[in-house]
């Protein structure tokens, strides 16, 4: 048996000496966070924050920006208003829709503590959770179910929407994961057989029980795929996350992943690639509050990136890796409306080394504020959920409680 | 080690999955089997339906100047020429590797196209996938390392995925001249600067700043793409690497402490040459390598070995394989490695000879198990740890798939007899029993193709 397995068996065992304690010293908190909803977008490729929650009213902004700047509200294409400062993008117009409605806060100039420049490290530490890359094998929205009491016993509580379980929902607590399917479903007894011969391979057999739980809930495994290139995209995959979640005996977390925002070249600004991605999101998020139905009164939903883009246009009417970007949450049960930012401006002595937006707001006291206020986790477990993070404050006042 | 498993490590995880017959045959000598495979030049696809990258980038080129009211029918005639080009060379690939007879040639093939990442979630990348693997790729995996990366880095498909056939150096002639006429400033883009640093050479904790970033971009202004025509955007060969001196950023740029005073192209293949030749280089290549051929984390002391021989041997990509088959530890644990989809199907086509009449249906079974050829959705290429493929949905699929490929193929096999064949040594007792006991020939071999030792290499 390799190694590889012997450690999954060992997490496995971790989970239950875990989560017996909790049941015993976390009864307080029973209920807490039971009927509450948290959806993660992860949109890899490093988004740029400047172009999602453009800076329209900053004196630097239009300048540095060029080919890529949004006009001021008011103007064709112009960004939708949020304040005196900022705007959404405006191919965001459900988005702004519910910043109107009080479920949207916006985030601007956030980090993770990540500060170089690599896609696959930034991403590494922005799922993780823990300060260095390539650190941990589990990431920190698993750690935080696992330490969450434990509701209904046997279900999962998260689900990964795609083929595979990204990092950030690795690790001892179990979880689903679900992608769409066209090839025929296998007769029972054969699957029985399968199950049979994976008797003795826990790693197998675990996946196995996973995937027929998941294909249980999802419900409409069976329909043809949809999608692809178009604004439609992310329409199936968002139709299951919603069925999961609308789901009593479902799981409460969900994870999704987006591709596509490395926006060397040709970014374009209020039309044009990046734009179409926005839509593209904008729709899905549109068409999981449908879906939620009454369900999304209870729901958060966070959209990451691992950093932001440099503030100036580059050569190719793009934007290399940069630094500090925004992140989102929105959702029924968000206190929203609000911009959160302390702004350091785009002038050239305050952009971090004198090339991207500097970050004043560290992306794990919003994570920290979500898992508590909202998940209800308890504040001891936030030193296993977010190691070496002990000055970062959780933010407060996020949820509608 | 376990000298009775060593036809299994031969052929299933240095090769691409045992053929019938095949781990037979490499029985009296598995790492002298695999020797041989790098002898000769390696094995060029030849298939009457696959283009050249310079004929599909002039083809694009031609869409491209005509007006702007024919845009949107210019993106249909593309696909109308990519697609088709896509399937054949996703075609031609998977018939090689069903069929070679140096299935570990073609998996160190396989691994380097990985390594140089390009995927076709980039449009333009859907028509020179494949051409960029026959053309950059294969000819050079048995030559030298910096070889392989000159290769690799001004191919224009390279040029054309990372952006830096239009990368302009803001000190360059264009730019001051469109500065003057147009006030338009032009500038470069760090992208495939960026990407050769950190994943192609020295790895992420090589030792290089944002400034060796920025300064090697400015070295590499210039390495473009010829197109037909006068002016900024012709000359050279169309659709051949052209480097464009009216873009490239004059003057002497100061890479990882290393100065670099050459003109021209000189300057950026000087430091591709020192990059390749790098200790960190060796380091990031030798990790790969191990994690590729030992274990998802393979023993320190082999990545410094592999490491050791990338060194002193000037990167001769030879010697390192002949290296990694002398390592033992490579040898020492069976089915450590999970198949990813790509290696699923083509060591079950190898496995059960499966035919491939329409290569139009090929690319969607990778794309069903999720790994669709030749799209990872960054440039550093797919991940290559269990953890990554091993997700329940993913399983689901694989057996699903498993299951269409046993009805469809299983009532003309013995999957019994079949088994120790493919899997020789490995092959388990409970699988040996699951397949005695199958309701049908063709559920036994859903189920071999379905069985743990089946599922890992």
């Amino acid at each position: 048996m390799d190694t590889t397995l012997q450690r999954r068996r060992f997490l496995q065992g971790a989970t239950l000496a875990a989560g017996g304690a909790l049941l015993t010293t976390r009864l307080s908190f029973a209920g807490s966070g039971g009927d509450s909803r948290l959806v993660v977008v992860i949109m890899r490729g490093a988004v740029d924050g400047l172009a999602a929650v453009p800076p329209w009213g900053d004196p630097d902004y239009a300048r540095l920006r060029g080919s890529l700047a949004i006009a001021a509200p008011g103007a064709t294409d112009g960004a939708l208003r949020l304040d005196d400062l900022f705007g959404l993008h405006p191919q965001l117009a459900f988005l702004h829709e519910s910043f109107a409605a009080g479920e949207l806060t916006v985030f601007q100039a956030v980090a993770t503590p990540y500060r170089d420049r690599s896609h696959f490290d930034g991403q590494d530490v922005l799922e993780s959770g823990v300060v260095v890359p390539h650190a941990s094998q589990t990431g920190w929205l698993n750690r935080a179910l696992a330490a969450q009491p434990r509701a209904a016993r046997g279900a999962e509580r998260g689900v990964a929407l795609g083929s595979n379980v990204p990092l950030m929902m690795r690790g001892p607590a179990e979880v689903a994961s679900w992608a769409p399917t066209k090839l025929a479903e296998l007769d029972p007894d054969t699957l029985q057989r399968i199950a049979e011969l994976y008797a003795h391979d826990p790693m197998l057999g675990q996946r196995l029980g996973e995937a027929q739980t998941a294909n249980a809930m999802a419900g409409d495994g069976s329909q043809p795929m949809m999608g692809g290139a178009g604004p439609n995209r992310y329409e199936e995959v968002i139709r299951a996350t919603a069925g999961f979640l609308a789901n009593e005996a479902g799981p409460r977390v969900a994870v999704f992943d987006t591709t596509g925002w490395d926006t060397h070249a040709n970014e374009g600004g209020a039309r044009g690639q990046l734009g179409t991605r926005f839509a593209a999101l904008d729709a899905a998020l549109r068409t999981l509050k449908t879906q939620l139905g009454s369900t999304w009164r209870d729901t958060a939903v966070l959209a990451l990136t691992e950093f932001g883009r440099t503030a100036a246009v580059n050569g190719t009417g793009g934007s290399d890796h940069g630094t500090g970007t925004a992140a989102l949450l929105l959702g029924g049960a968000v206190r929203g409306g609000k911009v959160i930012c302390d702004w350091p401006g785009l002038s050239a002595g305050s952009l971090y080394q004198r090339r991207d937006l500097a970050p004043t707001l560290d992306l794990r006291a919003l994570l920290k504020g979500t898992l508590v206020e909202h998940m209800g986790l308890p504040a001891a477990a936030l030193d296993t959920v977010f190691p070496d993070s002990g000055g970062v404050k959780p933010l407060r006042d996020l949820f509608r409680v | 080690m376990r000298d009775s498993q060593a036809p299994a490590i031969a052929t299933n995880r240095f090769g691409l999955g045992a053929r019938p017959g095949e781990m037979a045959a490499c029985a009296a000598d598995p790492r002298g089997w695999l020797e041989a495979q790098l002898q000769g030049t390696p094995p060029v696809i030849e298939d009457p339906g696959l283009r050249s990258t310079a004929t599909m980038v002039v083809a694009l080129d031609a869409l491209r100047s005509r007006n702007s009211k024919a845009v949107a029918e210019a993106v249909v005639k593309l696909g109308e020429i990519y697609r088709p080009a896509y399937v054949a060379e996703v075609g031609a690939r998977l018939r090689l590797a069903a069929a070679t007879e140096r299935p570990f040639l073609e998996r160190i093939t396989q691994f380097w196209s990985n390594h140089f990442a390009i995927s076709v979630d980039k449009a333009v990348v859907l028509g020179v996938a494949g051409s960029y693997e026959r053309e950059a790729i294969r000819p050079n995996v048995l030559g030298s390392f910096a070889q392989l990366l000159l290769a690799v880095e001004r191919h224009p498909a390279m040029l054309l995925y990372l952006d830096n056939f239009r990368s302009v150096g803001p000190d360059s002639a264009l730019a001051g001249q469109a500065q003057r006429r147009t006030g338009k400033t032009l500038g470069i883009n760090e992208n495939l600067a960026r990407e050769i640093m950190e994943l192609h050479t020295l790895g992420v904790d090589g030792g290089y700043t944002q400034a060796d970033v920025t300064a090697f971009a400015k070295v590499i202004t210039g390495w473009s793409i010829g197109a037909r025509g006068f002016g900024p955007r012709g000359g050279g060969e169309p659709g051949e690497f052209f480097f464009r001196a009216s873009i490239h950023e004059p003057g002497v740029e100061t890479v990882m402490g290393r100065r670099y005073a050459q003109e021209g192209r000189d300057q950026g293949e000087s430091v591709l040459l020192d990059l390749a030749r790098h200790p960190a280089t060796a380091r990031h290549i030798a990790t790969q390598l191990c994690r590729h051929f030992i274990a998802d984390d393979p023993p320190p002391e082999a990545i410094s070995r592999l490491a050791g021989v990338f060194e002193r041997s000037g990167g001769d990509l030879p010697a390192v394989y002949r290296a990694l088959i002398a390592e033992e530890s490579a040898w020492s644990r069976p089915l450590s490695k999970f198949k990813t989809p790509n290696d699923y199907v083509i060591s079950a086509w190898r496995a059960l000879d499966l035919p491939l009449a329409d290569a139009r249906s090929v690319p969607p079974v990778f794309a069903n198990l999720g790994q669709r050829v030749w799209s990872p959705n960054s440039p550093a290429g797919w991940p290559d740890r269990s953890a990554d493929w091993d997700g329940a949905s993913a399983l689901m699929q694989r057996l699903r798939w498993a299951d269409q490929i046993g009805q469809r193929v299983g009532a003309g096999v013995n999957a019994q007899e079949l088994a120790p064949q493919l899997l020789g040594a490995t092959l388990g007792a409970d699988t040996r029993q699951a397949l005695g006991r199958a309701a049908s020939a063709a559920q036994a071999v859903t189920l071999l193709l379905a069985s743990p030792e089946f599922m890992r290499r």
